[in-house]
């Protein structure tokens, strides 16, 4: 491969934007989550630091800062200190291989608005949000407290049900592309042309597995208040408790650009080729992702603070008895319809 | 057993049918109701800039209450202290000694007034008692403190500034209409 300097300080500024916009978007979802909740229950949310509280994550942000980081006697120390920063790392590296635009142009250079096109992209996103729970696990174990190693054991089991669901749906997106890598899958759906239309039950089972995957209510059972006082991040304070947190909202994002790109089109709408700029067309198309983004943001909020937890059992049942014989029916149909098409 | 009221609901341990078990349909119902919140007015009132109305014989503060002179109008005769069911104020009288015909309406005045507000109860009886017209309860709210100690009120909080009056009208029209 040709490694020039330009093609290196332009990945390098890549990176470097990707992982600002991720985690000033990560900051200010706390607001935005706080807001819609606030909203949707008929109250004002966080208006005291600053105009309409926009400067509430900062408050937020340094009120972390200065608690007492505090690590219990009998954890197991390294361990501690290593779960957070394994949620807080695969959260942000998933971030990496989604095409936030079509390939532009500009000053003679083409600019491809993806840190790294992976030829096996989906597999990698599944791989790496498998060890994200290994943040949760590791740091709830050691925690060395009960609820802390229920809310642990929760998220792993409730992680590997879902899982299969997520990759049986991803697997009739696949089927229908031909293709692994999430740049070739949102060029396919160019104008109007989005998976959705084509695997309506995959989307939904998607979502809800995204909704389980990010550990968002209805599915937040490895935290869980009201029966685990917190669960994994019982014993957490500080930073590190502000790791974990801030992780979820990162996932959230990052799940929310995967579900745009695989089944909304990514950065295609409709009517795109009537702009004839390539530029300025790549350019509403990443504005138009990000819509979609927050759109799905916004629904994930919606859900939140619409619907009780659901109960264990109905989590494991909803998961292996409903969604997983669901996706493979979905699979199948998918393989058929492709085959008869031939 | 005859229900009490007629909402009551009769419990059917049946199977969930096949819409029921896959949530979908309730969920979007919930999800409707919650968006319908989502454009409602707000409940909150936003305090310290806004305030929710008092009633007008809301009963807050004390204030003792100076002449048109700017002469304090207590006489220090404790019907007060009497009157009060909580044993909440406390006075020490004292004679007026002459030049303090500006300070103090008449020959008997008192020297300290306590009002220990965390055993007041806000009757209004200290009001009824006095023959002067000299403490009235204002609109004001006793603020929180840290200290059990900074509750007890003396002159200092009590007696109105010469020239910021409190204005207690609605009071006094309260116990005009009564008479």
């Amino acid at each position: 491969m040709n490694v020039d300097t330009t093609y290196l300080i332009i990945k390098s500024l890549m990176v470097l934007t990707i992982f600002g916009i991720t985690l000033l978007i990560a900051t200010y979802l706390t607001y935005f989550e706080r807001k819609v909740a606030a909203f949707l229950q008929d109250r004002l949310g966080p208006d005291r630091a600053g105009p309409f509280g926009i400067l509430q994550p900062l408050a937020d942000a340094g009120k972390m800062f200065f608690k007492e980081d505090f690590i219990p006697q009998n954890s197991a120390k390294s361990l501690f200190i290593l779960g957070p920063g394994i949620a807080m790392f695969t959260a942000l590296l998933t971030g990496s291989i989604i095409p936030w635009g079509p390939q532009i142009t500009l000053f003679g250079e083409t600019f491809d608005f993806q840190i790294a096109d992976i030829n096996v992209g989906i597999l990698f996103i599944v791989g790496v949000v498998s060890i994200g729970v290994y943040g949760i696990m590791i740091g709830g174990w050691a925690s060395n407290n009960k609820y802390s190693l229920f809310g642990a054991i929760r998220a792993s089991s409730q992680m590997i049900s879902y899982e299969l669901a997520m990759g049986l749906s991803i697997i009739a997106i696949v089927m229908m592309s031909g293709s692994l890598s999430l740049k070739d899958i949102v060029a396919q759906q160019h104008g109007m042309n989005w998976n959705v239309f084509y695997q309506p039950l995959g989307f939904i089972i998607f979502l809800i597995s995204a909704l389980a995957e990010c550990n968002r209510a209805p599915f937040d059972l490895a935290e869980c208040e009201s029966e685990l006082i917190g669960g994994y991040h019982t014993e957490y304070s500080s930073m590190k408790l502000g790791f974990f947190l801030f992780a979820e909202y990162i996932n959230m994002f990052i799940s929310c650009a995967i579900i745009s790109s695989l089944y909304f089109g990514g950065y295609n709408y409709p009517f795109m080729d009537m702009v004839t700029d390539p530029t300025v067309q790549g350019l509403i198309g990443t504005a138009v992702l990000f819509g979609k983004i927050f759109f799905f943001i916004f629904l994930f909020m919606w859900i939140r603070w619409t619907l009780p937890r659901f109960r264990y059992d109905q989590l494991m049942h909803l998961g292996w008895k409903m969604l997983i014989p669901l996706a493979l029916a979905n699979m199948l149909a998918t393989g058929a319809v492709i085959l008869f098409n031939q | 057993m005859k229900p009490l009221t007629n909402r009551a609901k009769q419990v059917v341990n049946k199977e969930m049918t096949f819409s029921e078990k896959i949530y979908l349909p309730a969920v979007l119902g919930g999800l409707k109701t919650t968006m319908s919140h989502f454009f409602k007015k707000q409940a909150t009132i936003r305090y310290p800039e806004e305030v929710r109305p008092f009633s007008d014989v809301f009963r807050g503060k004390h204030v003792l209450k100076r002449d048109e002179n700017g002469a304090e109008r207590c006489t220090a005769c404790g019907l007060c202290a009497v009157a009060c069911p909580a044993e909440a104020i406390t006075m020490v009288a004292a004679e007026r000694e002459k030049g303090e015909e500006k300070l103090y309406r008449e020959e008997k005045y008192a020297e300290t007034y306590e009002i220990n507000m965390l055993r007041c109860i806000f009757c209004g009886m200290c009001e009824e008692a006095c023959p002067k017209e000299a403490i009235f309860l204002t609109t004001e709210i006793t603020p929180a403190n840290y200290d059990r100690s900074n509750f007890i009120y003396g002159k200092d909080k009590l007696v109105e500034d010469v020239n910021h009056r409190t204005d207690i009208t609605t009071r006094q029209a309260h116990k005009n209409l009564a008479k």
